[in-house]
């Protein structure tokens, strides 16, 4: 079997989300099936300017096969239409706009899956929400698996990108909350579908008192990793948290690990220690009362799936339903809504040393079940060799849905996304019902 | 709170954990007020409402006034029109009665709203209030662990230099410094000599009073020797970056050691001087 994997980004360097993503799976979906990366020339996510070779490369293993992204990313325009399309009536044609402003424009990429489609089995795309997704999926639909990595943002609300998701021949979720979402948006309940998630390469051991003389560190301590970002909730933990150590005694100190583009305030009990090995961060993970993952929008996030596979608990933001719900079916963290949450379960996984290691062996367990490789590998092999079997009965009868005509594609009909997005149904998903 | 999730297994249920900490915060804080609301009433300064040079200390019986000629139906007294109205309206009262009681009505509605104004103020006044004193309560509980914490902390820290002459600051420390000097048994740091404050042999630190007891008969004036020492401990004697040990300095000045007269704070000499205390009698 023949698999192409198709993402934005690829490098062993390049560390966003999707992208790790996308890499690890392409790592060892390599040892059972022929893989190659189909991705861009690009490394910055906000330019997507071609820095990497065109051509093809090998990383670990894995052959990778370079594109030229045809024009740049121009922040202004982009910064406009994503104005236009989330808060305002707009046309389809304002949609496809702002797709081809966002990029990565590659039109090389989608050229060459269309000549090069008979080559491979199938074609697995990351991050629904760019260039490279949207047109490669209407090249290929009926060969075509989407990891959506879906955040409850406005882009899902999207009108272009309901057909899309329903189009595909599989769906390979992070997690029940993104499933929900976009069955809600898109009504594509019948399309094969598993969440199935990511691992993460978790060393077998880990050296937390290395950690703490490295960097002189001999307090009780919590640690986010992560970029330091407002977006990511940062600003808000921040406020949280030199209120709690102005108001509740102890000496539980703030680790933060990676690249900062918010100020972090100088305060004795917060430590900024920058961008570090892999082998720190989870010396660090391991030396840590908890992790602490406080922001709004995930799809599923690898850093406390790696926390959990280290058996340590995770305290979340519950505003982020993912980030909730994976807590309540972990059973292996608390979260909160608001500053007395945060106060109270900080306190809690502070001064309650059996809960918290209860809870981290909560997300031990949960982690080995659902999130260790082998299992993640067998259920992505599992749904490929199961659309293989329906290929080869000729069951498939997938196909891309047409865009409209050209006065269509110029009504102004479609409701701004972010409306949208705010009708959907919230809240983590447990057993099927919703919690908020 | 710890206290309150116990841990019978290795599996837990954090949609209850939740639910109680919900609980509690509940409890704890009785009236929902949401984050904004607490910081929007945070804001609020009583300038807001009460501007203190705007305030007319004659306001209510101006008032008062006023409402009382309204209601005579006069004209209101300082009025340079008075006698021309209220002649008028005593020849038109018949048409004006009618009037007279949407005046009334007029009045009512003014003293309702300046009610409402005050209760308005006053809810809000109370409210802020009852704020500050909640954060002032959690300031106060926060501030007592604190001390107690420190306290703590500080018996730990006399316990340890107290009882443990062996591997504090002045033995170690002062052995190295004070090579050469009076004193080679303790520059060579084979064998610590004892000393007459706290035996180095004894067993239990917590046991030193019953050690000394039992020692060389004259309890008393080590004992006494002991208070003194403390008094002069506890009038400033040790400055920043010197010991416990070393604060003793000024002693070791009184004490019969010339060297340490000349220059109290040099560390080689105070130190060298600790056991010319002890065989001084002091």
């Amino acid at each position: 079997m023949k698999i192409a994997v198709v993402v934005q980004r690829y490098g062993l360097d390049i560390n966003g989300g999707a992208e790790l993503h996308a890499r690890y799976v392409a790592e060892h979906l390599a040892r059972h099936a022929d893989v190659e990366v189909l991705t861009t020339c690009a490394h910055d996510y906000i330019t997507w300017r071609n820095e990497l070779p065109a051509g093809r490369e090998s990383l670990n293993g894995v052959p990778v096969h370079r594109f030229p992204v045809s024009r740049e990313r121009g922040i202004y325009d982009f910064a406009r239409r994503s104005s236009l399309v989330l808060e305002q009536y707009h046309s389809l044609a304002d949609e496809l706009g702002w797709l081809a402003s966002e990029g990565p424009t590659s039109p090389a990429l989608i050229r060459h899956i269309r000549q090069n489609q008979g080559h491979y089995d199938y074609f697995i795309f990351f991050s629904f929400r760019y260039y490279h997704a949207y047109h490669g999926i209407r090249v290929v639909p009926a060969r075509a698996l989407l990891v959506p990595t879906a955040e409850r943002e406005g882009a899902v609300g999207l009108s272009i990108f309901a057909p899309m998701f329903s189009s595909v021949r599989a769906l390979m979720y992070n997690s029940f909350e993104e499933r929900a979402m976009i069955q809600a948006v898109s009504g594509n309940h019948d399309v094969p579908h598993v969440v199935v998630g990511i691992g993460s390469e978790v060393p077998a051991h880990t050296r937390p008192a290395r950690f703490r003389q490295h960097y002189d560190i001999h307090s009780p301590f919590i640690v986010y990793v992560g970029r330091i970002d407002e977006n990511k909730g940062c600003k808000e933990l921040f406020a949280y948290f030199q209120r709690y150590a102005a108001t509740v005694s102890g000496d539980l100190m703030l680790v933060l690990m990676g690249t900062s583009i918010l100020p972090i305030p100088e305060h004795p009990r917060i430590r900024h220690l920058g961008f570090v090995s892999d082998e720190d961060k989870f010396n660090a993970i391991a030396a840590a009362e908890a992790l602490v993952m406080p922001s709004y929008f995930e799809s599923l996030s690898m850093v406390a799936l790696e926390a959990w596979a280290l058996g340590r608990p995770v305290l979340a933001n519950g505003r982020c339903e993912v980030l909730m719900g994976q807590c309540i079916r972990s059973n292996g963290g608390l979260y909160y809504t608001n500053y007395r949450e945060f106060r109270e379960t900080l306190q809690v996984i502070e001064s309650n040393r059996p809960l918290a290691e209860a809870l981290g062996s909560g997300g031990r367990a949960y982690y080995r079940e659902h999130y260790d490789w082998p299992v993640i590998e067998r259920k992505y092999m599992d749904m490929l060799n199961r659309l293989q079997q329906a290929d080869r009965s000729g069951e498939a009868a997938v196909g891309a849905h047409p865009i409209p005509g050209w006065w269509a594609r110029r009504r102004v009909n479609c409701r701004p996304a972010n409306d949208v997005v705010k009708d959907l149904p919230s809240g983590a998903v447990v057993g099927g019902e919703r919690r908020t | 709170m710890a206290s309150e999730f116990t841990v019978r297994s290795d599996s837990v249920d954090v949609e209850q954990i939740m639910g109680r900490i919900r609980a509690r915060i509940g409890e704890k804080r009785g009236v929902d007020y949401t984050e904004n609301e607490i910081r929007e009433l945070a804001n609020v300064t009583i300038e807001k409402f009460l501007d203190p040079t705007r305030v007319r200390s004659d306001l209510l019986e101006y008032y008062l006034k006023s409402r009382q000629a309204a209601e005579s139906g006069a004209a209101p007294a300082g009025s340079p029109s008075g006698t021309l109205v209220g002649g008028l309206r005593r020849i038109f009262s018949p048409l004006l009665k009618p009037f007279a009681k949407l005046s009334s009505i007029r009045h009512a509605v003014r003293e309702l709203r300046l009610n409402f104004v005050l209760i308005h103020n006053l809810v809000i006044e109370l409210t802020r209030l009852a704020i500050e004193v909640r954060n002032l309560k959690m300031r106060v509980e926060s501030l007592s662990s604190r001390l107690d914490f420190n306290e703590r902390r500080a018996r730990a820290l006399e316990n340890a230099v107290q009882y443990r002459p062996g591997s504090g600051p002045a033995a170690g420390g002062d052995a190295d410094r004070s090579a050469g000097t009076s004193q080679p048994s303790r520059a060579a740091g084979t064998s610590p000599q004892p000393s007459r404050t706290v035996p180095a042999s004894q067993p239990s630190p917590q046991q030193p009073r019953r050690d000394n007891d039992a020692g060389d008969g004259s309890a008393k004036a080590e004992a006494q020797r002991r208070r003194r020492r403390r008094r002069r401990g506890r009038g400033g004697a040790v400055g920043p970056g010197q010991t416990l040990f070393e604060g003793g300095g000024p002693e070791t000045a009184e004490g019969s050691a010339p060297a340490a007269t000349n220059n109290a704070t040099e560390p080689a000499q105070s130190t060298s001087a600790i056991p010319d205390r002890d065989t001084t009698g002091q």
